[in-house]
């Protein structure tokens, strides 16, 4: 790994003040994607600021419907959350099964959805429960907030505050984990929302997508069964050592259909 | 370079150290506490776990400057003087090891998970114990250790 400089601001704005005085600097979250990839040397910024110490980026709260979380809030709290587990226990369930428990000790949903792996958990319950981010300035819809692979709309030096989740009427995620890395290599979001059924796929294609198809016919009928017939393209998704695209698009059958029947 | 205090095994230790110093060379290099173990190196094999105010911690993808105010235990920390701790005993007695190497970080794992679960059931080590990977593929008998170590550590008040 390369020298750095290393900042811990305790304000929002002392972060935000910092990032626009440093050369080519880094947020820092839990860093369980941004320190293996320094010391790989596929980034090395002049400044690392963690983000570590700032208090409103931390904590849970349920809100009438809403479940809100800090971007700093780790994997582990969420899955042990009890007002988590209670409106919405598929996201928490989702939390639970990230990576590992050393993982899920440091790794935060604002690091996440920020880096936002193809293969990422998160992504895929944000957009099918369609949850929104909140940063200082403004709040971003998560299907606008993930633009492609490893690419959001987040600005420069935007940072996320917390993320607003509506808890639905029924949801569940099923994942295919990468034996080695526990990533997605398919992984489905679906959820019963006060807008119609929504479902998301993660690790499949460059970013995280909503599957039309497949929503359309559980909308009259969430059920398995509903998804006899339907049929879903390996047209861009990904191919890899790990998995095919046909093998993939095989998979979004198989991960929607287990996790329809968890959520009926 | 970032001033740094933190406890380790319990006793104070603070100092200057370059920015990017990881926890575990904190830990090994300047601390020569050796038994954490760094495996890999690329946050896959959980050799290198240490307990992070309670919490198992990869501490190869972890600064030191992060650890700032926090409270670490490394392997070193687990036993009380000469007596080893339940789940270091309940590893011998259940022939958990057969190098070693990836031991530490498997015990201290192991500790979190009892403490954090008061119901250990085998599944739920094999789950576990997902992040920490043992070459010579001991995994059963270290699931029968961790079952065990978590039982002797209920039965001492410790979870």
């Amino acid at each position: 790994m390369y020298e750095f400089r290393y900042h811990r601001p305790e304000t929002l704005e002392d972060a935000a003040k910092l990032f626009s005085e440093c050369g080519d600097p880094l947020f820092l979250a839990g860093g369980q994607t941004t320190l293996p990839v320094m010391k790989q040397r596929l980034a090395s910024p002049s400044d690392l600021i963690d983000l570590g110490r700032i208090p409103e980026l931390r904590g849970i709260s349920l809100s009438g419907d809403t479940l809100t979380i800090g971007a700093m809030t780790c994997h582990e709290d969420v899955a042990r959350s009890a007002d988590a587990k209670s409106a919405i226990p598929a996201l928490a369930g989702l939390a639970g099964d990230i990576g590992d428990p050393a993982v899920r000790s440091r790794g935060t949903l604002g690091g996440s959805i920020a880096n936002n792996d193809p293969a990422a958990d998160y992504t895929a319950a944000l957009v099918a429960l369609g949850a929104s981010v909140h940063t200082p300035s403004r709040v971003i819809a998560a299907e606008d907030f993930f633009t492609g692979m490893f690419e959001t709309a987040l600005e420069e030096g935007e940072m996320i505050v917390k993320v607003a989740f509506p808890a639905p009427r029924s949801a569940a995620y099923v994942k295919f984990p990468n034996p080695a890395s526990r990533y997605a290599t398919v992984g489905v979001f679906v959820a019963g929302t006060r807008e119609g059924v929504r479902v998301a796929v993660t690790g499949a294609g460059p970013c995280v997508f909503r599957a039309g198809d497949i929503e359309a016919a559980l909308e009259g009928d969430f059920s398995a069964d509903a998804l006899r017939g339907v049929s879903v393209s390996p047209d861009g998704l990904n191919s890899d050592l790990h998995a095919s695209a046909e093998y993939r698009a095989n998979l979004i059958g198989v991960m929607t259909r287990r996790a329809v029947a968890r959520a009926s | 370079m970032p001033a740094i205090s933190l406890s380790v095994n319990g006793k104070p230790v603070s100092g200057e150290y370059e920015a990017r110093t990881l926890l575990c060379e904190l830990l090994r290099g300047h601390l020569a506490l050796t038994g954490t173990h760094v495996g890999c190196d690329t946050s896959q094999c959980g050799a290198c776990v240490v307990l992070v105010d309670g919490d198992p911690v990869k501490s190869c993808a972890m600064l030191a400057a992060q650890a700032d105010g926090r409270e670490v235990t490394t392997i070193e920390g687990l036993a009380g003087g000469e007596k080893l701790h339940p789940m270091q005993e309940a590893f011998r007695d259940h022939h958990a090891l057969q190098c070693g190497f990836c031991t530490p970080g498997m015990i201290l794992t192991s500790v979190a998970l009892a403490r954090g679960n008061p119901a250990l059931g085998e599944e739920d080590v094999a789950k576990g114990l997902e992040g920490n990977l043992c070459r010579c593929t001991g995994y059963r008998n270290i699931i029968r250790a961790v079952m065990a170590g978590a039982k002797a550590m209920r039965e001492q008040g410790d979870v």
